[in-house]
């Protein structure tokens, strides 16, 4: 492996990477948001099963099903290629974001519900004795108690998104991945491409895994103090 | 739009027979990889409790690099790089090419791999887990090491870990659907082979999503199922 050519590669490859922390990051954004909703939902009977039916589905069956179905799939059907919202299903960006939204969603809603289940019933009742509204409750105590717990297992759901988006490569999006197939069709070289695409992607795991790591020392100071 | 469901069915316009048969392979290549990766987790787990620093920080970097990169990127790796691999030691011994190398060997390598890092995580854990007593128990009776991890180590330590290994054997089947890219003919090659001459996109990619779900659903029930019986004779639901 010559190292000049290793440093095009990289530099080739590092164009594709504000797309992977785009597709990283608002994919994150919605899954969270979605998550929370779904866990609102679950109150009620009926959003239960509304809910545990989703997280069924998506956790179920490969990611990869699930970004052909809306890109492909969804195409199939005459009254969505007639709709308003063709121009969105038509781009391939819309519908890889929306596949790992949905997908992180379905994982994102179950580390969220164990971390709500973690708050214990106690600091609930105080803080509604002391006079809060319940959007407050939810706001200052329960959220913030909740997402402390869930904390290290969503670290690796993070890791995992944006390891994910290397799949959105298959339906011709240009990230990282997509970058370093067409190198390799190109040039044939595939061991030092891949091998330079993959470092990229253990730079960015490593980054994400001591920022959370952090986060959690700052959070919860008192597990961490023992072993000082 | 109706979708033609004739399409699904074993008649001589029906892909039933050929998806029946990717999905076998899915589980193939499934349970091919999940033993890879069982055996290197078993190893990995050992290097990491074992006494050499080496062999701790070998494994250590091998299960944060494998779990930092994206999956499809080792199968590409191992499909496009063991064909390169495999060239130039062909050419060397002087065959005459060209090389290919087969689609299961190489998913199977790749899933296995990745999901050996994550299995060796599960196994270590559950080693951790284990009373240091009976350990020592063991050793005191005479048990030469090997006879200590079969009948002492293992089947103490899969109590704890069938639930993660459980979790494991989902996730390598949902891998295993990435391996469509090497060629091999599993459920997502055939599904997309049959969207596109039928042009029955989102039939065929529904019916690649229920038989991956059917292949996981029964295969958690499997996994409950002996999850129940590895905890006979403990008392009941009370884990240590």
């Amino acid at each position: 492996m010559t190292n000049s050519f290793t440093i095009e590669v990289l530099e080739k490859l590092l164009v594709g990477l504000p797309l992977t922390l785009n597709l990283s990051f608002f994919s994150l954004l919605g899954g969270g948001c979605l998550a929370l909703l779904l866990n609102l939902m679950r109150v009620t009977k009926i959003g239960n099963a509304i809910g545990s039916a989703f997280v069924f589905l998506f956790r179920g069956s490969p990611l990869l099903v699930q970004i052909f179905m809306i890109y492909y799939g969804l195409a199939s059907f005459g009254f969505i290629r007639h709709s308003f919202l063709w121009p969105f299903f038509r781009e391939p960006y819309w519908c890889g974001l929306l596949a790992l939204i949905l997908n992180d969603a379905a994982y994102t809603s179950e580390i969220l519900r164990g971390g709500l289940r973690a708050v214990p019933k106690g600091a609930v009742e105080a803080a509604r004795v002391s006079g809060m509204s319940w959007p407050t409750v939810f706001r200052r105590v329960v959220l913030p108690l909740a997402f402390r717990q869930a904390m290290p297992a969503y670290s690796s759901e993070v890791i995992s998104m944006i390891k994910a988006t290397a799949l959105v490569s298959t339906v011709t999006l240009m990230e990282v991945t997509g970058i370093a197939r067409a190198l390799v069709s190109e040039t044939w070289r595939a061991v030092e491409i891949f091998l330079c695409a993959a470092a990229i992607y253990l730079v960015l795991s490593l980054i994400v895994s001591r920022t959370f790591t952090w986060l959690e020392h700052r959070l919860s100071p008192w597990q961490f103090k023992v072993s000082r | 739009m109706s979708p033609d469901f004739v399409l699904l069915g074993f008649g001589p316009d029906g892909w039933g027979l050929a998806l029946l048969r990717a999905g076998l392979l899915t589980v193939a290549v499934s349970v091919a990889a999940f033993i890879c990766g069982i055996i290197l987790g078993t190893f990995l787990a050992w290097a990491r409790v074992g006494r050499s620093r080496l062999l701790r920080v070998v494994a250590e970097v091998y299960s944060v690099v494998l779990r930092g990169v994206p999956d499809i990127l080792v199968i590409y790796l191992f499909y496009f790089g063991g064909r390169q691999v495999v060239t130039v030691i062909g050419t060397t011994l002087g065959f005459a090419g060209p090389f290919d190398i087969s689609g299961f060997v190489a998913g199977m390598l790749a899933i296995g791999l990745i999901s050996g890092a994550y299995q060796g995580e599960v196994l270590r854990g559950a080693y951790q887990a284990l009373p240091k007593g009976t350990l020592e128990a063991g050793l005191v009776v005479g048990m030469s090491r090997w006879t200590l991890f079969r009948r002492v180590i293992a089947p103490q330590a899969m109590v704890t870990a069938i639930p993660g290994l459980g979790n494991q054997w989902q996730s390598v089947i949902k891998e295993s659907a990435l391996v469509s890219v090497t060629g091999l003919v599993e459920i997502m090659r055939q599904v997309t082979v049959a969207a596109g001459s039928t042009q029955e996109h989102f039939l065929f990619y529904g019916a690649g999503a229920v038989l991956y779900l059917v292949i996981t659903t029964i295969s958690g029930q499997v996994f409950m199922l002996i999850e129940r019986r590895s905890l006979r004779g403990h008392p009941s639901g009370a884990r240590r």
